[in-house]
């Protein structure tokens, strides 16, 4: 317990940049998210092939070797950012194709009539993708979305493994001065359930005061 | 065609064919400038020369790396096997009519569902040695991998099995079966015909997460990539061939799982024969058609 104490700030800091990169992530995410499912469905062949493309490929590689390539490998070519930025950058990108399936299958869910019925009151492509399918698309996929984010959570730990000091590293980083394994890795753990938690409340109260009940 | 790209628009008149082929050369400019970009960028710093790429044309290379890829499909099928005979364990005690049975599966699924894997190396990599567990360095990778990927498992299985008609269940009740031999003659057979697809997706997910041998030092496919990429200082051309093995490697599961979701998670052409077996109506003139 004492090796948790004593190293409050290092273990503070380390959760409170798990939070930042959690939470830029996912905003980058969602943002990549949408506009990569908005490609698969457009009415332009090359632009869903680009979508498709995008999907295959950040799905089908793992976020440990895209983060070794952007970190260590991008530089060689003069592409450097500052570290957490990379990480961000990276994690972004890969949870984006996950973000980009689930509100897919969002879209699946609308009803034909609702497309049908915005194109026959004049709307376009980007109006009723915005003002009609998109709203109640994302609704039926808060929880899919939900499970992504906290898998995201999970996966900022990753960032560790290129050097970002953040909870997973931080709580390694105590143990190693302190020798406590089992007290620092099972408070770390916590914390990542607590987190984990947050995320699960969060989505079930967007879910309880969004989701259309049909 | 299919549906999600139909709902949003009509078949394009000529304006909108027009404004399709704009967005279509709008692209494909912007795809090349992006090439062109990258290119330049590998250019400039001469990592585009042909000295550069040249070892990746011999064996040796290779043969290290298909060493690594061999390593990682090894520590890949250790982790599916035991974590999908750990996973199916798991759910069915979430599901067992044993309280304290179901609360411990369902704790262990819980925990181990929301901590990250890498923090779980780190435990058997700096922990576990203090209190003489030293395994060698593949379950040093394989453990944690189970532990994690078994909750994973669990949760499939177990939304299988819930999602199988429960007439299914109480049909083998009535005929006597008992619980135990409903599960295993009943349930447990169509759940995992249906499971098939997610099974194969959750195989994806397990392969990439093998690549934490990175943090293990286990010479699996990414960590081969860092001790060649060390030794030849072909940074870049390394990580990419890596990258591009784990691709194809990958997008074949993922075809794979995509092939048994369109068969609806049969294997080879069972799909005619089960129809073929339907009995026969039983009021020929009466059913509706």
């Amino acid at each position: 317990m004492e090796a948790l104490t004593a190293h409050l700030s290092e273990l503070g800091h380390g959760l409170v940049t798990t939070v930042e990169l959690t939470v830029v992530t996912t905003v980058g995410a969602m943002l990549l998210g949408i506009v990569v499912a908005t490609l698969r469905i457009a009415p332009v062949p090359l632009l869903r092939a680009i979508g498709t493309a995008y999907v295959e490929v950040f799905q089908n590689l793992p976020l440990l070797a895209l983060l070794v390539l952007f970190v260590f490998a991008l530089p060689t070519i003069g592409i450097t950012f500052p570290l957490f930025t990379s990480a961000a950058i990276v994690i972004a990108v890969y949870e984006g194709a996950y973000l980009a399936e689930a509100i897919r299958a969002g879209i699946n869910t609308v009803g034909v009539g609702q497309a049908e019925a915005a194109r026959a009151i004049g709307l376009t492509f980007g109006q009723s993708l915005r003002h009609v399918i998109l709203p109640q698309g994302l609704r039926a996929v808060i929880q899919p979305i939900g499970n992504i984010c906290i898998a995201l959570l999970m996966n900022t730990s990753l960032a560790a493994a290129v050097g970002v000091v953040e909870l997973t590293q931080a709580a390694n980083t105590v143990n190693l001065v302190e020798a406590q394994p089992i007290a620092v890795f099972t408070g770390a753990g916590l914390a990542y359930m607590l987190l984990a938690l947050i995320i699960g409340q969060v989505t079930g109260l967007l879910e309880r005061r969004l989701a259309i009940v049909r | 065609m299919n549906k999600t790209q139909q709902i949003l628009f009509d078949e394009p008149g000529p304006r909108a064919q027009r404004r399709i082929r704009i967005a279509t050369v709008l692209g494909a400019v912007l795809l090349a400038g992006a090439l062109v970009a990258a290119v330049y960028q590998f250019a400039s710093h001469g990592e585009l020369a042909a000295a550069r790429w040249e070892p990746f044309t011999t064996w040796p290379i290779w043969r290290y790396l298909l060493n690594g890829l061999w390593a990682t499909l090894r520590a890949a099928a250790a982790t599916a096997v035991l974590s999908a005979a750990l996973g199916l364990l798991l759910a069915l005690g979430r599901l067992s009519t044993h309280r304290p049975l179901r609360w411990l599966a369902g704790a262990y699924v819980e925990i181990f569902r929301t901590v990250p894997t890498l923090l779980l190396i780190y435990v058997t990599l700096f922990a576990l040695p203090q209190y003489g567990m030293n395994f060698p360095l593949f379950w040093k990778l394989v453990v944690p991998l189970v532990v994690s990927n078994s909750a994973a498992f669990a949760e499939i299985f177990r939304s299988g099995i819930l999602a199988l008609d429960r007439g299914q269940t109480e049909a083998g009740l009535a005929v006597g079966l008992r619980r135990g031999q409903v599960m295993a003659l009943v349930v447990l057979p169509q759940a995992l015909l249906q499971l098939a697809p997610s099974l194969v997706s959750q195989l994806v997910g397990l392969l990439k997460d093998t690549s934490l041998g990175f943090v293990v030092s286990y010479t699996e496919l990414l960590y081969s990539g860092q001790v060649l990429s060390s030794y030849t200082h072909l940074l870049i051309q390394t990580f990419l061939v890596v990258a591009l093995i784990y691709l194809v490697v990958n997008a074949s599961l993922s075809k794979f799982a995509r092939v048994l979701q369109a068969r609806n998670g049969r294997f080879g052409g069972r799909r005619g024969r089960r129809t073929a077996e339907l009995p026969p109506p039983l009021l020929e003139g009466n059913t509706p058609r």
